[in-house]
């Protein structure tokens, strides 16, 4: 409440205590009628939160006495609030650093990113320093990496999306540096943007890219320092542009958190971490 | 006299409520964006470098110069075209050819704005980019809209002319005027506020559609330079954005929000003043 008190000019104070108070009452009324369910609280990264709160609808209906309440505000704020015990567990979309090794890891799924062209672009391949060169405007044909002469048409993801944070994360740059010619939304847009246009090159989520390429789209991934861009090679860590997804805990896991960590990484839930165009960690 | 206070009564409280929700709306949007408009600069929504929210630059004039002339564009081209519709349903088709033609138009009319959307997407934007690439483009924007307010203009307008007395046309017949005479010199005046109303109707339309534009608009966020350059729109900048946004960022795309509502109004204020200088 402390920080909610900081947000509110001093007017609007007594409405915000006000409907807290409300909430907490009915809160209370309805704990008390369904006998107490236990509580699981995540917070954390907004690439997670999705996936997270698909695997918790599953798991409340297998197990009926739990309640989850999934958050997001970021990696960070995953971190932060499980040390200050406010979640009992964290949603983190990186591994974690060395100054945390105090906390628990566990990967439920990986998230890799491919760059696309269209299938009559004769480039295959591309390096780190290449794609910044495309992606910054210092490069604007194709001829100078191998291709045809035509001007190249860059497209970017909106501001806030993960595969934009991933992607300028790898080439270690700024959003504001990217000189993009179409800005796109989802994986879909961008799949139909690249398949529309012949000189175009944009990233995507593998996993979306890998099953168009499968169903005849006139794409192409490009291989990435000479990995090719694969959900296998995502699973096995060799291409760079991927990350795992973890659910970050403070101490050992201990009984519902234990059990929803263990549900989250185990086959059931396969076909959600699917679903989301992201990598199952398990082999089979 | 019972019925009539009782329908007066209901009538009352539709109203009412059409209104409250409208005003509901504004309170909502300015609740979500007062921590923005109060805590940043509302200068900053104009003079910042560009729209970087992730990096603290909140310039929203780009996008409103983009949402502008999207639409000045679609009426541009959309009010004519209507206008010409309107009057070949009316006038000159044979009056089988008339209902066919009319009932292709509302068809039009009921497609949804994501058909558009996707038509444009993999076929139109295609054609431009091997024109002028990237294809995606103020160009694109403009085509899809126009296509969309084109039934609502045609519609409108067709009421519009039916409407006028037939008095008139007797008197134009009796005086001896052509055909085009009579349309130019008296069918037109007198239909002019309908027909008016029908293209600020349209106009509003084109400032608020999301979908479509964004998908083909190319959105990067600019004073366009030429009609080939991508732009993004108001609306289309809240719909890619708002699932992903927190904090500022969020609250800065309720302003946008609140930015497309005070277009609107000034639209709409300015269908009224026409409205009543057409009367003086």
């Amino acid at each position: 409440m402390i920080t909610m008190t900081g947000m509110f000019p001093a007017s609007r104070l007594f409405a915000a205590k006000l409907i807290i108070a409300i909430c907490g009452l009915i809160w209370t009324v309805s704990g008390a009628a369904i006998a107490g369910p236990q509580r699981l609280v995540l917070t954390g990264s907004s690439t997670v939160a999705p996936l997270i709160n698909e695997i918790a609808r599953r798991f409340e209906m297998q197990f009926s006495g739990v309640r989850i309440d999934v958050q997001t505000g970021g990696s960070s704020r995953g971190i932060n609030d499980v040390r200050k015990r406010i979640a009992d567990i964290g949603m983190v979309s990186r591994p974690l650093k060395p100054d945390e090794n105090d906390l628990h890891a566990y990967t439920v799924a990986l998230d890799g990113i491919s760059l696309l062209v269209h299938a009559d672009n004769p480039v295959n391949a591309l390096n780190k320093s290449q794609i910044a060169g495309i992606f910054t405007g210092d490069i604007v044909r194709w001829r100078d990496v191998g291709g045809k002469d035509a001007r190249i048409t860059v497209v970017n993801k909106a501001e806030g999306r993960s595969t934009l944070e991933l992607f300028l994360d790898y080439l270690q740059l700024k959003n504001s540096a990217i000189k993009p010619h179409i800005i796109i939304g989802d994986n879909a847009q961008g799949i139909k943007t690249v398949t529309g246009n012949r000189n175009a090159i944009g990233y995507v989520s593998i996993g979306a890219a890998e099953y168009e390429v499968q169903r005849g789209a006139s794409l192409r991934l490009l291989a990435l320092d000479g990995v090719e861009a694969t959900v296998e090679n995502v699973r096995n860590g060799t291409f760079p542009l991927s990350r795992p997804l973890n659910l970050v805990t403070a101490s050992d896991p201990q009984g519902v958190i234990k059990q929803f960590i263990g549900f989250a990484q185990s086959p059931q839930v396969q076909d959600l971490i699917k679903a989301q165009h992201f990598v199952p960690v398990d082999a089979d | 006299m019972q019925t009539d206070r009782i329908l007066t009564g209901i009538l009352r409280a539709g109203a009412l409520l059409a209104v409250l929700v409208m005003l509901l709306i504004f309170c909502f949007l300015l609740i979500e964006s007062w921590p923005v408009l109060t805590g940043l600069s509302i200068a900053g929504f104009m003079a910042d470098a560009s729209w970087h929210p992730l990096e603290g630059a909140y310039n929203l004039m780009p996008m409103v110069s983009g949402t502008l002339l999207a639409s000045i564009g679609a009426i541009t081209l959309g009010a004519p075209l209507g206008l010409a519709s309107a009057l070949f349903i009316v006038f000159f088709a044979p009056l089988h050819l008339a209902s066919l033609y009319r009932r292709l138009i509302e068809l039009l009319a009921g497609i949804p704005s994501v058909v558009f959307g996707f038509w444009g997407l993999t076929t139109l934007v295609p054609l431009i980019s091997e024109w002028q690439p990237p294809g995606a483009s103020l160009l694109a924007a403009v085509l899809v809209l126009t296509l969309m307010i084109l039934p609502m203009i045609t519609i409108t307008a067709c009421a519009a002319l039916a409407a006028v007395p037939d008095e008139l046309f007797r008197n134009a017949s009796a005086l001896g005027l052509s055909r085009w005479g009579t349309i130019a010199g008296v069918v037109l005046p007198a239909a002019r506020v309908g027909i008016t109303a029908g293209i600020i109707l349209a106009a509003a339309r084109a400032l608020g559609e999301t979908m479509a534009v964004l998908m083909v608009a190319g959105n990067v966020v600019q004073h366009p330079e030429s009609l080939f350059d991508p732009v993004r729109t108001l609306a289309a900048n809240i719909a890619l954005e708002m699932a992903y946004a927190m904090g500022d960022h969020r609250s800065v795309l309720f302003v946008s929000g609140l930015l497309l509502m005070l277009l609107v109004m000034v639209l709409s204020a300015m269908a009224g003043l026409l409205e009543k200088r057409q009367q003086v």
